[in-house]
């Protein structure tokens, strides 16, 4: 009788949660102008697997950030993935042939990358991914699709730490296993024990907001981006100390759709369809961007 | 019990009693209130920091993520029985090259940590070719410690059987696999139910262990949209104090269930009842097997 | 064999992390534990109401949620600032004092209830009672199982890892890293564990098979 009771009246509970709620999103986040990505007929990529399996399936599957407003953010109210990462996963989404609003986004942690890639979980990955050796011998990378600097992020207020050479005794966060943890530590910035690592920005900048840590440090591109979220309580330094050419993640041995992606960005960079997405999101902060120069290895 | 530890207080006693019952009240009171005094001057129960309650995606996220979490508890919940109950009667069985393997394994997995774990499968595992999801990952896992720990239970169980059971089952001419599926173990099963559920509290709260390798779980969910700046402003306290009642409630109702059926149990004749020296035995053995599985996450 | 070789050094440190970090939790936990103990079992309902919340709050929370907690809630109260590995340590300690509470209170049920009466024939106080004659008695059927979870405490900072606190956790990370073999690595990691683990399995045995029979 008990167990009945308690069950009708968590169904209840439950019923009355899901009933109400409001629609929509509190906030505007932005979208790319309408009619941008028309979706190609009859596309066919000659001996790429992936694309093969993504045909069967009738959809691609993408891997993203949530976390980073501006280049791939996913708005909780709503579940839409916005930002210059999103839209430039739609644009090859709508050139492989595949409607960009059937996209099925998977979130991935920066950790998790390579081997996500790997697993064949995603398609392909749009996310802040930095082109380097070490990455190059576990996946393969179209593009670069955009070059971000490494830069840091501090409270608005904070006036001694101006660049890189005056990080010495500070404390610096960062997202593990991403490549600015690691050209924190390789370069000797500050002391090991001084850099911190968390599973994603949005933690660092918590620390940040609560002084915890001195300083976040990651590309210019998502520091912008977080300045931007938390309404002048932070401050991007604007002293960029690497080049981070962002490439587009894909299966190691996938090279037919390495180059039909190239392909893609490139056709995109001379029509004035990047320039659009660019301005349309992240150029909202007002900087421009220098186009990147695709790099067929 | 405890009440055995004092006298029955007289009137000093009851006075003093008071008084102190006065002070300790105070200090709760004085505690919380500081508490939520630090809540309200931080702004964390401000309009727009629990606004993330009215939306009805982020409902039906969460509805999406416990069930997640209760799914990986089901898969965990049976394998892990499955296994405990394979392992259990492999230790106990007559033949040494049976037993000292399954003692090995067993005695392995519980010393290994549940996060290495789930890192081996989820990390480690794609370095030989083998890829699993974060679902799985976290389901093997569980399987392979709590799995671990109930063949302990279960041998503890059945050890505490009164040996007649199996003499009069053999002389009745069954064969030892009948003795121990037929007999022993659903007896023991019986007896153990407390010690059985009290694991499974412990398995439930290790689903969140998914975090680590990022398995979309209620506590994910819960840093997801705690840390949401754009929409809510990170209203992390609001949303942990929600995901920590549902574990609460969660573990609870599960320990609810374990009292209940031991209430039905005892009404019921068929329980064999130890005799109460065998039964103080188990009730040490089971304390540590309880009090070392209890404990860990 | 290359992996463990290669990183040697990196191992130790990483084991001995873990290793401080369990010490240090341990005291702390066994400390506040013991106290949390003596408020459930004390003749002040209020008190004994105290005791049970905290357990009962505690013990159906998981280690990760108490984590996520101190790491990323608790720094927006702006109450006492505490880095990273103090918040590991608060977590370890808390979580853990709910079950070193539940251990010693079990202990303490398991002494004769004539041990009490007679202490309280001899005039001894509550807390000479509990000082001077429970708790030493209590102290045989309270060791095993509290080996038990002193070796879940070990295996539990390796939750830690996902909270910028270096211990034996984060090894993968660093050899993600450096590109070397991530499945060698956690296989000398968990080998490690079961060296750490093994030992204090084989003494809790022992105390109980030991300890059991005097009574």
């Amino acid at each position: 009788m008990r167990v009945r009771t308690l069950a009708a009246v968590l169904l209840t509970g439950a019923l009355a949660l899901t009933a109400c709620g409001k629609e929509g999103a509190p906030a505007d986040q932005g979208a790319a102008p309408a009619g941008l990505f028309e979706v190609a007929k009859d596309v066919a990529v000659a001996g790429s697997p992936t694309f093969d399996k993504a045909k069967s399936r009738g959809s691609l599957i993408v891997g993203v950030k949530e976390d980073q407003p501006g280049l791939g953010y996913k708005d909780p109210t709503t579940n839409k993935y916005s930002g210059f990462d999103i839209d430039i996963a739609k644009l090859i989404s709508a050139k492989l042939g595949f409607d960009p609003e059937k996209i099925q986004y998977k979130t991935v942690q920066s950790a998790a990358r390579e081997q996500a890639l790997i697993n064949g979980d995603v398609d392909y990955y749009v996310g802040t991914y930095t082109i380097n050796a070490g990455r190059k011998e576990k996946v393969a990378f179209a593009g670069p699709y955009f070059v971000a600097g490494q830069d840091l992020l501090v409270k608005k207020d904070n006036t001694d730490i101006t660049g890189p050479d005056a990080l010495k005794g500070k404390k610096v966060c960062s997202v593990t296993g991403s490549t600015p943890a690691k050209n924190v530590k390789e370069k000797g910035l500050t002391e090991p024990g001084n850099v911190l690592e968390f599973q994603g920005y949005s933690q660092c900048v918590t620390k940040l907001l609560n002084g915890e840590v001195d300083a976040v440090t990651t590309d210019d591109a998502i520091l912008k981006g977080y300045a931007a979220a938390e309404e002048g309580k932070l401050k991007v330094v604007g002293k960029t100390f690497s080049s981070e050419p962002y490439g587009i993640g894909l299966p190691k041995d996938d090279k037919a759709l390495r180059d039909k992606v190239n392909d893609i960005l490139q056709s995109s960079l001379d029509d004035g369809t990047w320039q659009k997405i660019y301005d349309g999101t992240l150029g909202k902060s007002g900087s421009s961007a220098e186009k990147p120069k695709i790099d067929r290895y | 019990m405890s009440m055995v530890l004092f006298d029955v207080p007289g009137p000093k006693a009851r006075v003093r009693h008071k008084i102190m019952a006065v002070v300790g009240i105070a200090a709760v009171i004085a505690a919380v209130v500081y508490v939520v005094m630090r809540f309200i001057v931080t702004d964390q129960f401000t309009a727009r920091r629990l606004d993330w309650i009215n939306y009805k995606v982020i409902q039906l996220s969460l509805v999406e993520a416990i069930g997640n979490t209760l799914a990986a508890f089901a898969v965990g919940a049976v394998l892990a029985l499955v296994f405990g109950a394979i392992f259990a009667a492999a230790r106990l069985s007559d033949h040494a090259w049976v037993r000292a393997p399954a003692a090995v394994i067993v005695e392995i997995f519980r010393a290994i940590p549940l996060v290495i774990m789930m890192f081996f499968f989820y990390y480690g595992l794609p370095v030989a070719g083998v890829k699993l999801s974060a679902f799985t990952a976290v389901v093997i896992s569980l399987m392979l410690y709590n799995g671990s720990v109930l063949a302990e239970i279960f041998r503890a169980g059945i050890n505490s059987l009164p040996k007649g059971q199996s003499e009069a089952a053999y002389a009745l001419g069954m064969r030892k696999t009948q003795v121990m599926t037929l007999v022993l173990l659903p007896q023991a099963l019986r007896a153990m139910l407390p010690t059985i559920i009290s694991q499974l509290v412990v398995l439930l709260k290790d689903t969140a262990l998914g975090f680590l390798i990022t398995f979309e779980e209620l506590l994910r969910w819960g840093t997801r949209i705690g840390g949401d700046a754009v929409n809510f402003g990170r209203p992390m306290i609001s949303v942990m104090i929600v995901v920590a009642l549902i574990y609460i409630g969660l573990c609870l109702l599960l320990t609810w269930l374990a009292t209940y059926l031991e209430k039905r149990n005892r009404r019921n004749k068929k329980v064999i009842h130890t005799d109460g020296d065998a039964a103080g035995q188990v009730q040490l053995g089971n304390a540590s097997a309880a009090a070392g599985a209890g404990v860990t996450v | 064999m290359n992996v463990l070789t290669k990183n040697f050094s990196f191992f130790l440190d990483a084991f001995g992390q873990t290793l401080q970090l369990f010490a240090i939790s341990a005291v702390l936990s066994l400390v506040l534990g013991t106290l949390l103990a003596a408020l459930r079992v004390s003749p002040v309902p209020v008190f004994r109401g105290i005791g049970t919340a905290y357990v009962t709050i505690l013990r159906n929370t998981p280690l990760t949620l108490v984590f996520v907690f101190f790491v990323f809630a608790y720094p927006l109260l702006e109450i006492l600032k505490i880095d990273e590995y103090t918040a590991a340590v608060v977590a370890l300690s808390l979580y853990t004092a709910a079950f070193v509470c539940e251990v010693v209170r079990s202990g303490i049920n398991t002494v004769p209830v004539g041990q009490a009466e007679a202490s309280r024939a001899l005039g001894l106080t509550f807390t000479q009672m509990l000082g001077n004659v429970v708790l030493p008695q209590a102290l045989r059927s309270v060791v095993p199982p509290m080996t038990s979870t002193m070796i879940a405490l070990l295996k539990n900072t390796t939750v830690a890892s996902g909270f910028a606190v270096f211990q034996a956790g984060n090894i993968r990370e660093q050899l993600s890293d450096q590109g070397d073999n991530v499945l060698l690595g956690l296989l000398w990691v968990a080998l490690g564990f079961v060296i750490l683990v093994m030992p204090l399995t084989y003494v809790q045995q022992v105390f109980e098979k030991r300890w059991s029979v005097a009574r």
